[in-house]
């Protein structure tokens, strides 16, 4: 099953004709994922190696059956390029793009949520269902099929710890960034939700970072509604307060957000929290092996 | 970006929101001709980019120029809690019978904007909101229908502000900080305190504005306060070279590929006994500038004993890392030892190009641990 991108995944590349969007729309393609259109205003009518280019995303779903979009485009058109999504009927929107305005990310996020979009980022490295579909940058050459799921505000963290578990012999079901802003599409417990009802996931790996309280609402989630195993990894213990580190979101205010309250909230939840990326794929590997034993 | 409580007050006296007169001076002669502009009693108050500066003496009254020009001269060159001060805010002094308090907020966890009022002002607001909560009056506003005066009347009621005069008052100025927080793309605006005078005119003493960082490109009036000075000299020049990096106080200097890689690198090198100095995050690939610039902003601490590397190969190969490294290497002379970690794909191969032909002062090391060891021992 996977999860936010399978085998029924039809990818719209909204800037498939920008050096990125070309660059990693193909490469999604390579890696089996359905990229059935791109989209770029006045270049309707061309098409990238073979995949069509619409003028808007109601004609590539209308051509070409796109149901997932991902966003491509320069921060400054990316909100406008996720409403043209969302109006065309497109379900699931990735928005690798970052830099977009806070003030209208809420916007967005108050808006989709009310329509139930699956929306992952903006700032985010994608979805990646080994076997299935790769939407975004993650390099999927380095993961496998298997029962871990994994969520993070990071991308190379995630990387890193993905292939620890690779290494260690174990693959994933998906892996989902959610993306490092302040507010971004979906949260962890909604990405917690979906993987606690999907059938390939067996354990879930939470990757976290200072900034906000989502790990600490996941926390609560996790001891309240969840079965499956989940471990939990937090970055940004040695962070100072008040500065951005890297992600628009990575950042304690005041005393709120810091890496030390997030691993409390979870432990105290029961979750487990590794204090290397390494430690958590060893911790993993343990239950792996003590579930199928 | 934080604004100065000047840049912040011109601000809101473009959304209409109340402010006393004032004039910008940067040396006890400016001070002394805004006193005299401004006649009568004024406050002197150091422009620094953190709290606490009345505590730190940062804030005098002054009698008339003479005095403005000796209390300019004590205030300048002051150090609050590491910002030295190098502008002033010269004020008409306000008698206060009552201090509120007033902001709105980005509250990114109910993903909504949030308004907040207490009679309770003058004091830092987590106080308020940790000793007496039920003073303190919140309510968040649905980005998507909008501020609606009703927002600001029943956030007037519940913070128990009973005099219809005051109601009369605080009641545009809700609605105008709302304004002034939507129209900059603020993070934070925050009036505290909002003052109410003996003769019962309400008005806003100080202002703490930050501003979304992503969206200064929509305004360019407010891009152009940012004051480069008071940024520290190596985050300037980071900014510069486009490399994301922020000063720390260790010995250990990092660089690696992804925040939350870089961040966790940070990490195991405390875990390892050590100190990083700096969080420096390449982006996405190692392209040989890329390390330069970033290698260029590091070394430039004097405290930098050692650099480690943590690098994970993903779309761009472990090989073409390596020799990014190399080559960026060849480009400038870095006598600290260095330390790389190279992970990912055809790491190995990278490890095999490095260890070849790398410099005496480059060490490879498989894991991350180890790596951080490594350097945290080189940097003894």
């Amino acid at each position: 099953m996977a999860i936010v991108v399978d085998n029924d995944t039809r990818l719209v590349v909204q800037g498939l004709t920008g050096r990125e969007g070309r660059f990693h729309g193909l490469r999604n393609r390579g890696h089996g994922t359905q990229v059935v259109a791109g989209v770029t205003p006045g270049k309707g009518g061309q098409d990238v190696e073979g995949v069509p280019v619409f003028d808007t995303v109601a004609d590539a779903v209308a051509e070409m059956g796109a149901n997932t979009t991902m966003v491509f485009v320069p921060a400054r058109f990316a909100t406008d390029a996720i409403y043209e999504a969302v109006d065309a009927g497109i379900g699931t929107v990735i928005c690798i793009a970052e830099g977009l305005p806070a003030h209208e990310m809420l916007g967005v996020y108050n808006y989709i949520r009310t329509l139930g979009i699956t929306m992952l980022g903006p700032n985010c490295p994608g979805a990646l269902s080994p076997g299935k579909a790769n939407v975004g940058i993650i390099p999927a050459e380095i993961f496998r099929e298997g029962g871990v799921g994994l969520v993070s505000r990071s991308g190379t963290l995630t990387y890193q710890i993905g292939h620890e578990l690779t290494q260690l012999g174990l693959g994933n079901s998906t892996i989902v960034g959610i993306g490092g802003d302040p507010v971004v599409g979906s949260s962890f417990v909604d990405v917690l939700r979906r993987f606690e009802g999907d059938d390939e996931t067996e354990l879930v790996v939470m990757v976290g970072e200072i900034g906000g309280d989502e790990e600490e609402k996941a926390a609560r989630f996790i001891e309240a509604e969840m079965t499956k195993p989940v471990l939990a990894y937090i970055a940004g213990f040695t962070a100072p307060p008040g500065k951005t580190m890297g992600h628009a979101g990575a950042i304690i205010s005041g005393s709120s957000g810091t890496a030390q309250g997030k691993k409390e909230a979870l432990e105290a939840c029961g979750v487990q929290v590794g204090t290397t990326p390494t430690e958590v794929a060893q911790l993993v590997a343990e239950r792996m092996g003590a579930r199928s034993r | 970006m934080d604004l100065y409580e000047y840049q912040g007050k011109e601000l809101f006296r473009r959304h209409g929101i109340p402010v006393s007169d004032g004039r910008l001076a940067t040396t006890p002669d400016e001070a002394r001709s805004a006193a005299q502009e401004l006649g009568g009693q004024v406050v002197v108050k150091a422009q620094v980019l953190t709290g606490g500066r009345g505590k730190a003496g940062g804030v005098k009254l002054a009698d008339g120029p003479d005095e403005a020009d000796a209390r300019a001269r004590e205030i300048l060159g002051l150090d609050i809690r590491g910002h030295v001060v190098r502008k002033l805010w010269i004020e008409r002094a306000s008698d206060i019978a009552k201090e509120y308090y007033l902001s709105v907020t980005f509250d990114r966890g109910a993903k909504k904007p949030l308004l907040m009022l207490t009679k309770e002002g003058g004091v830092e607001i987590e106080q308020v909101a940790a000793e007496s909560p039920d003073a303190l009056a919140r309510l968040h506003v649905d980005p998507l229908a909008g501020f609606h005066p009703f927002a600001a009347r029943r956030l007037i009621y519940a913070a128990g502000i009973d005099d219809p005069d005051e109601q009369r008052q605080i009641l545009p100025i809700v609605t105008r900080l709302y304004e002034c927080f939507t129209g900059s793309d603020a993070m934070l605006c925050e009036i505290n305190p909002l003052i109410v005078t003996p003769e019962g005119e309400v008005r806003a003493l100080d202002a703490k504005v930050t501003v979304d960082d992503n969206a200064l490109f929509e305004h360019p009036d407010i891009a152009e306060m940012q004051d480069l000075d008071a940024v520290p000299p190596e985050e300037r020049a980071a900014r510069e070279k486009g490399v994301t990096y922020v000063k720390l106080d260790g010995e250990v200097g990092i660089l690696g590929n992804g925040a939350g890689l870089v961040m966790s690198t940070l990490d195991v090198v405390a875990l390892a006994g050590g100190r990083p100095a700096n969080f420096c995050d390449l982006g996405g690939g190692g392209q040989a500038q890329g390390v330069v610039d970033a290698l260029e902003v590091i070394t430039a601490d004097p405290q930098v004993r050692s650099i480690l590397f943590n690098i994970f190969g993903g779309i761009t190969r472990g090989d073409e890392v390596a020799r990014g490294i190399l080559q960026a290497l060849g480009q400038m002379s870095i006598s600290h030892p260095i330390v790389v970690r190279l992970d990912g794909t055809n790491a190995e191969e990278g490890r095999r190009i490095l260890a070849e032909a790398a410099p005496a002062n480059l060490h490879v090391e498989p894991t991350m641990l180890e790596a951080a060891r490594r350097a945290v021992e080189l940097a003894a």
